[in-house]
């Protein structure tokens, strides 16, 4: 069976081993999907397995992907907040992998809004 | 739900919401009694005696962000479709643990589905809560615990997109292994729930 290797898990550490400086700083963006039981119907776990592939290639260790509680607006799921340090976070409205994608290129990356995705423009 | 590793997700967050800092997530498949277990076990604040009775009614719910509650009431009737059945037990102040039972030849019986996927959005999406996973199939066991897991990482995060790629990947070829080494059917993977 497929094991969990701590020689694996060694060499992946030495591998990240030199973003590790910049992760124990306060994060410059943090980036919040809403896992409640209507984001998840609406494919909530795919746009936060997107985010980690986007994460993961992007190699930037001050962005945090965290997972929190339904927003209360249940009809526009999948909802992702997006807060960049110094300005006001953004929520994101109808998310799907593509569109999650697009998001974090543009607005975590690029720092411009994408106007036509957020809750209220 | 299209999958049964939703529910399992939409329950550990509930957990999680509820305070809990350590999960125990369970899923037992047994050819011989033709069922599937799954059970999530937090230790968050509980539920009180009044909720857990009413937990079929889609209008009872601790959450304030909105009057509905969907998560344990689709759960038990994604349960008692396929001759299963749910049960709450809540301490107060002391956690909840969550058990469904189905029968897992029932044509109605969702696929578990990506069970490594849920894993990997948990563990990153909650740095600081700790899980332990145990998926039984047969008599044979897949184990993984994020307290084993950060000991050996040390100061190196168990978030990081590599590390939780890597742990995710290895569960899905150990889960597969399970299931190509037992005596279970294939799932129904076109059951439309």
């Amino acid at each position: 069976m497929s094991k969990l290797t701590f020689e694996d898990l060694e060499r992946i550490k030495q591998k990240t081993a030199s973003a590790m400086a910049l992760r124990l700083g306060k994060p410059r963006a943090t980036i919040t999907v809403h896992v409640g039981t209507c984001g998840i119907a609406a494919g909530a776990r795919e746009v936060m397995q997107a985010l980690l592939s986007e994460l993961s290639a992007s190699n930037r260790s001050d962005i945090r992907v965290l997972a929190a509680g339904c927003l209360g607006n249940c009809a526009s799921e999948p909802n992702v907040t997006v807060a960049v340090e110094g300005s006001e976070p953004v929520v994101y409205q109808k998310m799907d992998p593509e569109k999650v994608q697009r998001v974090f290129q543009r607005h975590i990356l690029d720092g411009e809004v994408l106007r036509e995705f957020t809750l209220s423009p | 739900m299209r999958e049964l590793s939703l529910h399992i997700l939409d329950i550990a967050e509930n957990g999680i919401r509820a305070g809990a800092d350590h999960l125990l997530i369970h899923v037992e498949e047994s050819s011989a009694d033709d069922r599937l277990t799954l059970a999530v076990e937090d230790n968050g604040r509980g539920m009180p005696e009044e909720k857990i009775r009413r937990i079929d009614d889609p209008f009872v719910t601790t959450r304030q962000t909105r009057r509905v509650g969907l998560g344990l009431s689709l759960l038990a009737s994604a349960a008692r479709r396929c001759q299963g059945d749910i049960s709450v037990e809540a301490r107060h102040e002391k956690g909840t643990r969550v058990t469904a039972t189905f029968r897992r030849s029932h044509i109605d019986r969702a696929p578990l589905g990506d069970m490594a996927a849920t894993m990997e959005v948990l563990i990153m999406g909650n740095p600081h809560i700790d899980f332990r996973y145990t998926h039984r199939v047969d008599g044979k066991e897949f184990v993984l615990d994020t307290r084993d897991l950060k000991t050996e990482l040390g100061d190196l995060s168990l978030s990081d997109p590599a590390v939780v790629r890597y742990v995710s990947d290895v569960m899905r070829r150990a889960l597969e292994d399970l299931a190509a080494g037992s005596n279970l059917t294939p799932p129904m993977e076109d059951a439309d729930v």
